[in-house]
């Protein structure tokens, strides 16, 4: 297998449409060619870094995945062939924690959407204390996931003293074991008050590149707000949204904190990165892990192929 | 394009980089230079390590030559390092801070240096640390660490909440009188009992495994063929189970050993069963509420007559290291009993590390500053059997563990099942099949 074709292959297909022909002289002059030699040789330093820094890490990883070896068992160390993907596919853990990282990671992006763009309406409008209102609503961003996590289970979660359950109560609700019956929701909800401070900044920005002149016009051709937010506001914001929907699931997919401390992976909260983790330092499996691994990139390769081609439709949208 | 590439080129660095499991763990390997001996220390960063690093001082000034470096970790973390470090002979550490659980399955892999001679001093006295502890750092006749702080597991309960209900603790209470008397104590507000729940290996399966040996289960029966599908291991988890939902915390899931002492220190659990080095942070009045109203009975019974665990940290030095004598030198100094009189002295009485040495108990010091858990502690470090714990006999030594590789990854992935079980989401026997397959691929690897 070529070291380099993870990065060809998303190249080549993030590429999207062939080029169109520059416009300008058809064949460069000759001096032109030297120059182009010249700053392509500048580049080999940090194209062998490049190269040094991912493509042999993930051929030794490769090799890796091709054995035998528990950490704790140095005697036992062997070739094994697929058998660790072997292994992958057929316990069925890869499945679950691919089904576990699809469901957090969408709930999540969709429920951030959706009140980050609430937040950012809100933010929009001109009123007393805005700048503070905007710092206070960023700051959930800005706390480090692990810190978040622990307040979340401390503060907020704990079954006796936290303060959802403190609320549940003042409105005559019954408590939650948060932890125990409904993991999911809580990695959920935490990751939800985590990311919505980033959906709701790249949302403003949107909103706030809104042309006045067009949303003045609408107004004076007697469209009411509603009318003006669905017809005007809305298109407008649709690659904002896809902008924020792509980078927010590229954070989320990677999402550890929150599983490793409230909920050990129980409760179909045992996401991708959780499951590497766990096979690599819990069960010392190097072989098993690098094959976790190796699939994962290539799942990774794939849907970011797909995920970037449209970043960047997006983007060059956004340029036109 | 440019700006397209260089994306890329970050994507793919990042996907990449993340993949490098088995990458360094850092440089730090110290040198011996102009005849000074450096040793490098990696520990757990528990309170009695702090004091170790504390003290370090008086051993370099007692040994000139050498001097020591620590690196402090969180328990994953250093046994990540350390197990990476010593498995790839990496040579970083000349000492190293290893629990009890991965001592044996260590020495195994001839991965430590013996300890026997070095300890056979008439000062160090070998004989004064606890058996049952010697006895889980021993492989094949040699000791290959020694322990620097042990624990067994007791239970504790607050005397208040039982002299209300007007009940009393049997000294040796049995698992169906504390049953009884948690459900019976149970109230909105107060939790009967505070039992481990959360996943791990080492969190919701040392309590529980203690229960499923005293109920005469076992993960392995003495050929090695798993037995966790049994009737026995099946009553005990049940049990455990409907404890914990009847009587018990509200969310177990989140509940492993500092969510409990939280609890109990704060009066809102009558009882809990776990470490006995928990009661010093109980009996600790800047901390907790609940000091000196905590009383200790044995760890509750059913079929055996001790269901206590035993867990230490222990010091021990890598064959890699080729600073073994000065290594030594420091080792024997931090386990002696001199150092255990310096705590006292330096730092106070109530921090000499527990549980290593059966002379620190009759240190009179001691004995006033623990005095509420010190006997008891004592007794029980020196009746529990990690060679035979519970009814039937078993292949290894070890209690609330089972010395082989495999054994954190199965209690691991079974405690992340039981919490199916906590939560009433599933039944226990297709858990506990399904921790029957895992234990059997294990134990055919021992056979």
């Amino acid at each position: 297998m070529s070291t380099t074709t993870p990065s060809t292959a998303a190249t080549r297909i993030a590429d999207g449409p062939p080029p169109q022909p520059l416009p300008g002289p058809a064949a460069p002059p000759r001096r032109g060619l030297r120059r182009l030699g010249v700053s392509r040789a500048l580049l080999w330093p940090a194209l062998i870094v490049s190269i040094v820094l991912t493509q042999v890490p993930f051929v030794i990883t490769i090799y890796y995945s091709l054995q035998s070896w528990n950490l704790l068992r140095p005697a036992d160390q062997r070739f094994a062939w697929f058998e660790n993907y072997a292994r992958v596919f057929s316990n069925g853990s890869f499945l679950s924690s691919l089904l576990a990282t699809v469901v957090i990671t969408g709930s999540t992006v969709v429920l951030s959407t959706v009140l980050g763009l609430l937040f950012a309406v809100l933010l929009d409008r001109p009123f007393r204390g805005r700048a503070l209102a905007r710092t206070m609503i960023i700051t959930p961003f800005l706390i480090m996931p692990a810190a978040a996590a622990l307040i979340w289970k401390w503060s907020m979660f704990e079954a006796s003293t936290g303060m959802v359950n403190w609320g549940l109560g003042l409105l005559g609700l019954p408590s939650v074991a948060w932890n125990t019956d409904v993991p999911v929701a809580t990695v959920i909800l935490v990751l939800t008050w985590q990311y919505t401070p980033f959906f709701t900044l790249i949302l403003l920005a949107g909103l706030q590149s809104q042309s006045r002149d067009i949303l003045e016009a609408s107004s004076v051709d007697g469209a009411g707000a509603w009318r003006t937010f669905t017809s005007i506001t809305l298109p407008h914001m649709r690659q904002y949204v896809e902008i924020a929907v792509l980078l927010g699931s590229i954070q989320l997919v990677q999402v550890f904190d929150p599983v490793a401390i409230m909920t050990r992976g129980s409760g179909g909260t045992k996401t991708l990165a959780y499951l590497l983790y766990e096979r690599a330092f819990v069960g010392l499996e190097v072989g098993e892990a690098a094959a976790y691994g190796v699939i994962t990139v290539l799942v990774t390769i794939v849907i970011a192929t797909v995920a970037l081609r449209t970043l960047f439709k997006v983007f060059t949208e956004g340029t036109r | 394009m440019h700006v397209k590439r260089s994306i890329l080129g970050v994507g793919v660095t990042l996907v990449a980089g993340a993949l490098v499991l088995s990458g360094c763990a850092g440089a730090g390997a110290g040198n011996t230079s102009g005849g000074k001996t450096t040793l490098t220390l990696a520990t757990v960063n528990n309170p009695q390590m702090k004091d170790m690093e504390e003290l370090k001082g008086e051993f370099e000034k007692k040994y000139p030559d050498i001097s020591v470096k620590f690196i402090q970790m969180e328990e994953n973390d250093l046994r990540d390092a350390v197990t990476k470090d010593v498995a790839t002979k990496g040579g970083q550490y000349d000492i190293v801070t290893v629990g009890a659980y991965e001592v044996p399955i260590w020495a195994k892999n001839g991965w430590l240096s013996d300890l026997t001679q070095a300890t056979s001093s008439k000062s160090y006295d070998v004989n004064d640390l606890f058996p049952p502890v010697r006895a889980g750092l021993t492989s094949g006749g040699k000791l290959y660490a020694v322990p620097f702080y042990g624990e067994s597991s007791f239970l504790m309960y607050n005397k208040d909440i039982f002299a209300k209900a007007g009940l009393t603790m049997p000294e040796r209470p049995t698992w169906d009188q504390v049953a009884t008397m948690a459900r019976q104590l149970k109230t909105p507000t107060q939790d009967g009992i505070c039992l481990r729940g959360k996943p791990g290996w080492g969190e919701l399966f040392a309590p529980l495994t203690t229960v499923v040996k005293t109920f005469g289960g076992n993960w392995y029966d003495s050929k090695w063929n798993a037995t966790v599908d049994d009737a026995k291991f099946s009553a005990a988890s049940q049990f455990y189970v409907n404890l914990v939902r009847d009587a018990g915390e509200a969310d177990p899931v989140s509940f492993g050993f500092t969510e409990c002492l939280n609890n109990f220190s704060q009066g809102k659990s009558a009882m809990w069963v776990d470490a006995t080095s928990a009661a010093g942070s109980v009996e600790d009045p800047k901390a907790s509420p609940v000091a000196g109203k905590v009383g200790y009975a044995r760890s509750p019974v059913k079929e055996t007559k001790e269901s206590g665990w035993l867990w230490s940290w222990n010091l021990a030095i890598p064959a890699t290291s080729k600073k073994k004598d000065a290594a030594e030198t420091f080792v024997k100094w931090a386990t002696s009993k001199d150092y255990q009189k310096l705590v006292g002295q330096k730092l106070g009485w109530s921090r000499v590390p527990p549980g290593a040495r059966t002379s620190t108990y009759s240190i009179p010091q001691y004995q006033k500053a623990a005095s509420a858990f010190a006997p008891i502690t004592k007794q029980i470090m020196e009746s529990v059997d990690p060679k035979n714990p519970g009814v039937e006999p078993q292949p290894y030594t070890g209690i609330q563990f089972v010395s082989i590789p495999e054994f954190q990854d199965i209690g691991n992935q079974v405690s992340q099942d039981m919490a199916e079980v906590f939560a009433g989401r599933s039944q226990l026997a297709p858990v506990l099949a399904k921790g029957q397959k895992l234990a059997q691929a294990a134990g055919d690897k021992q056979k």
